[in-house]
């Protein structure tokens, strides 16, 4: 047994195995963050670097704990405090911790595609924690993971992504990792926030929140990201908020056991109505709880057990 | 291949129902007792030496499944296999008795690494050792306190105890061709 990929760029180059596997592997973990002593000595002596040029709280966290309950040592570098700002290229950024040996480095970039880049070039395991508007493996095996523990399946149920698809990781890597395993995806958003033909990835589109919610089983709602939009792809705030929200109105045209899913940042009153981010259908919390599962699954997998 | 069956199911419930008294008897009575058996190869006895004790002692003892695959040794090497089990210990080990159960005792190394897996949940008093078969080719100073059957092996045979749920429980020997 084993992954039968050697580092983690994207969801769509996993095996339907490879993510039973991974999935199965961070059921197991869970509880190790629950006892008491919250530590296993799987990776001593194992150095684990995240590199973020893009910032983030959560996922950085997420990795950095995941790694240090495997007692990996665990480094954080970001962009603003490196030598990115004095002109070093990502080969040579790359190159420079490659010489330090590390096991497995965690990578997030505002470029699509840096982290098959890095791959290429270096003899470490590669992570992708989010590459421009590529890929986010490790969000979408997380949702998968949360889905299957409020469903207890994954196959045959209607998944609804609302937000800014255009320019989502979350969402891209999510529409591949659920296709994979059967679900029945569903995008909606403005028209001016819907790729061109994101029809040929499988996905229904609509851009009126009630069909795209109708018989939901999972809806996702995707953040906002206020700091990108100049006002260009809606008119305000508050009529994105008017006719594409989830909120107690909008959520009776899913089913009723709908399980509401957000990969945070929330914004209260934008994107989602604050009664629902706290109601019982909301999984958002444990949607990070099962993020350092995955999290730990993954460095395990990766930097820990052999690779043949 | 060639396999071959040493013991049946008869000859197993007999060694299971004497190391089940042995227990007892070392430490008199079940008083502080827990059975923790290690994934997966002491899962099903362990049940088994529960429901024994209980046939025996009247009382069902707390049961615990411990999975030693993130404390073994070999798992940078790729000797280890990679699939990690669930831990399941539902109460705390302080003070207590504790007997580690598995299946076969080969080279030590799964109970060195299942021993400081339990440290994790508490410090218990002690830590005894069941195990039905022996095999010996130890890697490490181990011993067991309870040992169903010594069955001296050759390293390159594989031997199982089989405890099916249909009641076709069996001990296996497989001995390559060439061996």
């Amino acid at each position: 047994m084993g992954l039968a990929i050697k580092h983690l760029l994207d969801v769509y180059s996993l095996s339907k195995e490879d993510v039973m596997y991974i999935l199965d592997t961070a059921d197991t973990f869970k509880d190790i963050s629950t006892r008491d002593i919250k530590k296993v000595p799987t990776l001593r002596g194992k150095t684990v670097i995240n590199l973020f040029f893009e910032p983030s709280t959560r996922t950085r966290t997420s990795f950095e704990l995941a790694g240090k309950r495997l007692s990996a040592d665990t480094i954080n570098i970001s962009a603003s405090a490196s030598s990115v700002t004095k002109g070093e290229t990502l080969l040579d950024t790359l190159k420079n911790l490659e010489a330090m040996n590390p096991d497995a480095v965690v990578m997030r970039h505002l470029a699509s595609g840096a982290a098959h880049f890095a791959a290429k070039h270096v003899n470490f395991a590669i992570i992708n924690a989010g590459d421009g508007r590529h890929a986010h493996p490790t969000q979408a095996l997380l949702d998968l993971m949360t889905i299957r523990d409020c469903k207890g399946k994954a196959d045959g149920l209607k998944v609804t992504i609302v937000g800014d698809i255009n320019r989502s990781r979350v969402a891209r890597s999510n529409i591949h990792l659920l296709s994979k395993v059967g679900c029945d995806v569903s995008v909606c958003a403005p028209a001016s926030m819907i790729p061109a033909g994101i029809e040929q990835l499988g996905v229904k589109v609509h851009y009126n929140i009630k069909d795209a919610l109708d018989g939901a089983d999972v809806v996702m709602m995707l953040r906002i990201q206020k700091e990108r939009h100049g006002g260009n792809y809606f008119p305000t705030l508050r009529e994105y908020s008017r006719y594409f929200s989830l909120n107690k109105e909008t959520i009776k045209y899913a089913k009723e056991d709908v399980t509401v899913m957000h990969p945070g940042p929330i914004n209260r009153g934008v994107e989602i109505a604050s009664d629902i981010a706290d109601s019982e259908l909301s999984v958002i919390l444990p949607q990070v709880t099962n993020g350092l599962a995955i999290r730990m699954a993954l460095l395990f997998l990766l930097a820990g057990g052999s690779r043949q | 291949m060639s396999e071959n069956i040493i013991l049946d199911e008869k000859n197993i419930a007999r060694v299971i129902s004497r190391m089940a008294h042995e227990i007892i008897e070392h430490n008199s009575g079940i008083e502080g007792l827990v059975l923790i058996g290690i994934s997966m190869g002491g899962n099903k006895l362990c049940e088994r030496m529960r429901d024994c004790v209980e046939r025996i002692e009247g009382t069902a003892l707390p049961l615990g499944i411990i999975d030693a695959t993130l404390y073994r040794d070999d798992i940078r090497s790729g000797t280890a296999q990679q699939e990690v089990h669930q831990t399941d210990i539902a109460f705390s080990l302080e003070g207590k008795d504790v007997i580690l159960i598995d299946d076969v005792l080969f080279t030590g190394r799964t109970i060195r690494a299942a021993m400081d897996a339990l440290m994790a949940f508490g410090r218990p008093k002690t830590i005894q050792l069941a195990v039905f078969i022996d095999r010996g080719h130890r890697e490490l100073p181990i011993r067991a306190d309870y040992v169903g059957k010594n069955i001296p092996t050759a390293r390159g045979e594989k031997i199982a105890l089989e405890l099916d749920a249909s009641g076709d429980d069996r001990v296996v020997i497989t001995k390559n061709s060439n061996g």
